[in-house]
């Protein structure tokens, strides 16, 4: 081969296999991120229909129920409330009173069963998610009472 | 006041530290030998008021000096000597100053280990590291000094947090941020040279063993981070794509690029514009790492306590270094040669590809780290990309790596033949084929992934051993030779762990009484109840579990729950019985009756099929590096080339 065919060989073929990375990480990319909602937006039924996504806010003071392994609890973000249920070891850090974020998807009866649930290593530290999802609500009720 | 004299040195050191970035580079540039001579003192200089600085706090920790903001925060008296000496580093600003005592240590490393360079060189890679330097320590003393007073002092400290109290906090800070730090010096290696407009062999071949070392520490500091969250977190996962291992393995990723394109620098003269990128992004990742663990925009188990301004710094530093390293790098970029010519088929090709292939992946994990980050920027909501991401679009770039890993090292450098390669490497081509068929079977069923995955650990383990026998022929190989070949044999043996544990192992949780058993994957788990057990600083439940398989015993687990007081939360310790073909892991989740001792508990059960080979072949990639680091080449040659440089001068000086 010439050198010219050479470089153009080396620059279609890599040009190829960018493309089709770049296609292939998009789609991956697209089919596995998760929207984050407030319960607010679940209230508002702002909540995407049929795929998994996460909900954060505070765990609801006495809302800790336990069926054996099954735990179910309430989410709010102070202005709405959204009751979600979970089967498996919750992280150590999971208590009433403090923030979470639940991953999963919403049922037909309104309800969110959680596959995976999400509390922060450090007792002063909420997630980033939750403390937004409380802040916007906060906001919410503001302009309301205004 | 050894509080204040810490603070006093560390003070002094940013304007040591701005001296060592300015006169040895203004030295060299206009050929000042004094100047340039001035570079090793004024690094030691810098160096032991870091490290004074350093001690300092420590004693602070040591001697419970709750009159210290930073010493309130992260110790109490309460704790073991040794968690309140690592506890130096276990909060954002002593683990800062660890970073730039690492800088100065890399820095004096240099200094030291560089009698043979040429004077000039040395001068411009400790100036443009004291440059660095300079920038992180006005990090540290602008928005994050560890000596903040808080008067009147604290009765006692809050306690470090209990995640932390564990002998993985002792290593894996330190190991991880010498091979962070490390890249430091591969940068300024690749700038210096820049700067001096010397993209050659030499270049190459003085970066090489350094660049070789701060990878090792990145691979060992990665690897026991690895570990450390799978026995500690309770998780049993030991990867979880979670940003922060994401910060940490991007640079990785790079520096395992850099290290191959290094070779071809400087055994063949070619792909130096490329190996500058790679140093420069090797380093700029390691920079934004620190900006994402530290700014607190990302969720993640790293992200304790998180300030905004601290952030904005790093990121201001991160557009300094790349911006000013990028123009350098356009300005003289045009001027640098091509080096040797190459055939498509060739080792430079595979090599190229290797790192294509590197660079890509790294890109792809880029992506799917800073994603969540764009989209909100962009107010478009939030979001979080999961690990199935990682998973689908990592593994697949990876895969034609391991197929090169046997392919490289048997191509000729320049032109090499296929017919060649073929006649060298059939055999593994059949090892491969029987390993994909017959190994998944023999662990019990066989599944395409692990077939696959197991073909070519076959494939690169037979290659290894063809490899040796023909290059034994050739005489005695070196010890970078080895050095190599024992990485890529960590590599398979990393590949057996993954494979293994991702498509065999078995986990559940289960609610369990006094007396039941559960079973997973051959073993039997008999819960035998729980009491309450007192350690230094906290309080346990210790669950017993009786280990059997086959019906007969095989010893006692004692899973833990921790409560560390007041205002702490509690910590679940594992209990793992460790095998090389297998781990079997036990953890306690949440009492479920109101009696802890005799009532049922939730229980996770874990087992873990070679799950140990992942940290073993990380371990022995490391010891491959130390292997190739310790090439004598790496002294003599450059000993030989100065020793003409040297008679050069004289003779030049006689004439």
């Amino acid at each position: 081969m010439k050198p010219r065919q050479k470089r153009i060989a080396l620059i279609v073929g890599g040009l190829a296999a960018l493309g089709i990375a770049s296609a292939f990480v998009l789609n991956a990319l697209d089919s596995n991120i998760a929207f984050f909602v407030s319960p607010s937006e679940i209230a508002a039924g702002k909540a995407p229909q049929g795929k998994a996504f996460r909900v954060g806010g505070m765990v609801k003071d006495g809302s800790i129920m336990r069926d054996n392994l099954t735990v179910s609890f309430v989410i709010t973000d102070t202005a709405s409330d959204i009751k979600v249920s979970y089967t498996g070891i919750l992280p150590d850090l999971f208590k009433e009173g403090k923030g979470a974020v639940a991953q999963g998807r919403i049922n037909p009866d309104g309800s969110f069963t959680a596959t995976e649930v999400l509390a922060k290593h450090d007792e002063n530290y909420m997630p980033p998610e939750a403390g937004h999802a409380i802040e916007q609500a906060q906001k919410a009720q503001k302009t309301i009472q205004q | 006041m050894i509080p204040e004299l810490g603070h006093f040195a560390l003070l002094l050191s940013l304007f040591v530290a701005l001296a060592m970035g300015i006169l040895p580079l203004v030295g060299a540039q206009r050929n000042h030998p004094q100047w340039m001579a001035f570079a090793r003192p004024v690094t030691a200089l810098s160096f032991l008021l870091i490290a004074f600085s350093f001690a300092c706090l420590t004693w602070a920790f040591y001697t419970n000096d709750f009159t210290v903001q930073y010493v309130a925060a992260h110790s109490n008296s309460q704790m073991p000597t040794m968690y309140r000496l690592s506890a130096v580093w276990g909060g954002h600003e002593g683990s800062l100053l660890l970073w730039v005592l690492m800088l100065a240590g890399w820095a004096g490393a240099v200094a030291l280990f560089s009698r043979q360079l040429p004077d000039a060189m040395v001068a411009r890679v400790l100036g443009v590291l004291g440059l660095v330097l300079f920038g992180l320590l006005a990090f540290v003393l602008f928005t994050s000094n560890p000596f903040e007073r808080l008067l009147p002092g604290a009765e006692e400290g809050r306690s470090l947090n209990p995640l932390l109290q564990d002998p993985g906090l002792v290593y894996h800070p330190p190991l991880l941020y010498m091979g962070y730090v490390g890249m430091s010096v591969a940068f300024a290696f690749a700038i210096a040279a820049l700067i001096a407009g010397q993209l050659d062999a030499a270049w190459a071949r003085w970066s090489r063993p350094w660049t070789t070392v701060a990878w090792l520490f990145l691979t060992l500091g990665i690897a026991l981070g690895s570990w450390w969250a799978y026995y500690e977190l309770g998780w049993g996962g030991w990867w979880f794509w979670d940003p922060v291992e994401n910060a940490s393995f991007m640079p990785w990723l790079v520096a395992t690029a850099l290290i191959h394109s290094l070779a071809v620098t400087e055994k063949r003269g070619s792909f130096k514009n490329w190996t500058v990128l790679l140093a420069i992004a090797a380093f700029s990742l390691s920079l934004l790492g620190t900006f994402l663990v530290r700014s607190g925009v990302l969720t993640s188990v790293h992200a304790f306590a998180t300030d905004p301004s601290r952030g904005l710094f790093i990121l201001i530093l991160l557009a300094i270094v790349v911006g000013s390293s990028l123009m350098l790098f356009a300005a003289r970029a045009p001027k640098v040669s091509l080096g040797g010519a190459f055939a498509l088929v060739s080792r430079e090709t595979f090599l190229l590809i290797n790192n294509v292939l590197l660079v890509v992946a790294c890109g792809a994990v880029l992506l799917g780290t800073l994603y969540p980050l764009i989209v909100d920027a962009f107010g478009l909501g939030k979001i979080s990309v999961g690990p199935p991401y990682f998973n689908t679009v990592f593994v697949p770039i990876m895969l034609p790596l391991l197929v090169l890993v046997a392919i490289g090292p048997v191509a000729r450098w320049k032109h090499a033949d296929l017919k060649v390669i073929l006649v060298k490497l059939w055999p593994a081509a059949a090892v491969a084929l029987l390993a994909g068929i017959a190994l998944p079977l023999l662990a019990g069923e066989w599944q395409a992934y692990v077939a696959l995955a197991l073909a070519l650990v076959g494939w690169m383990v037979a290659a290894l051993v063809l490899q040796t026998i023909d290059r034994m022929k050739a005489g005695t190989p070196t010890a970078s030779w080895w050095g190599m070949q024992l990485a890529h044999f960590g590599l398979a043996a990393f590949v057996v762990g993954v494979a293994m544990v991702s498509n065999y192992q078995e986990e559940r949780d289960v609610r369990m009484t006094p007396g039941e058993t559960v079973t997973v994957g051959g073993h039997s788990f008999k819960f035998l109840g729980v009491r309450d057990a007192a350690g230094p600083n906290y309080n346990a439940s210790v669950g017993s579990f009786e280990l059997t398989r086959d019906g007969k015993v095989m010893r006692m687990l004692h899973p833990e729950k921790r409560d560390y007081g007041p205002g702490s939360m509690p910590m679940t310790e594992a209990a793992i019985d460790a095998s090389l073909a297998r781990d079997v892991y036990v953890s306690l989740g949440e009492p479920l009756d109101a009696d802890k001792e005799n009532g049922a508990w939730a229980v996770r059960v874990y087992f873990k099929p070679f799950v140990d080979w992942i940290w073993g072949g990380c371990l022995l990639m490391a010891l491959g590096g130390l292997l190739a680091a310790s090439d004598r080449r790496y002294r003599l040659k450059v000993k030989a080339q100065a020793a003409t440089a040297n008679i050069a001068n004289k003779a030049g000086a006689a004439a």
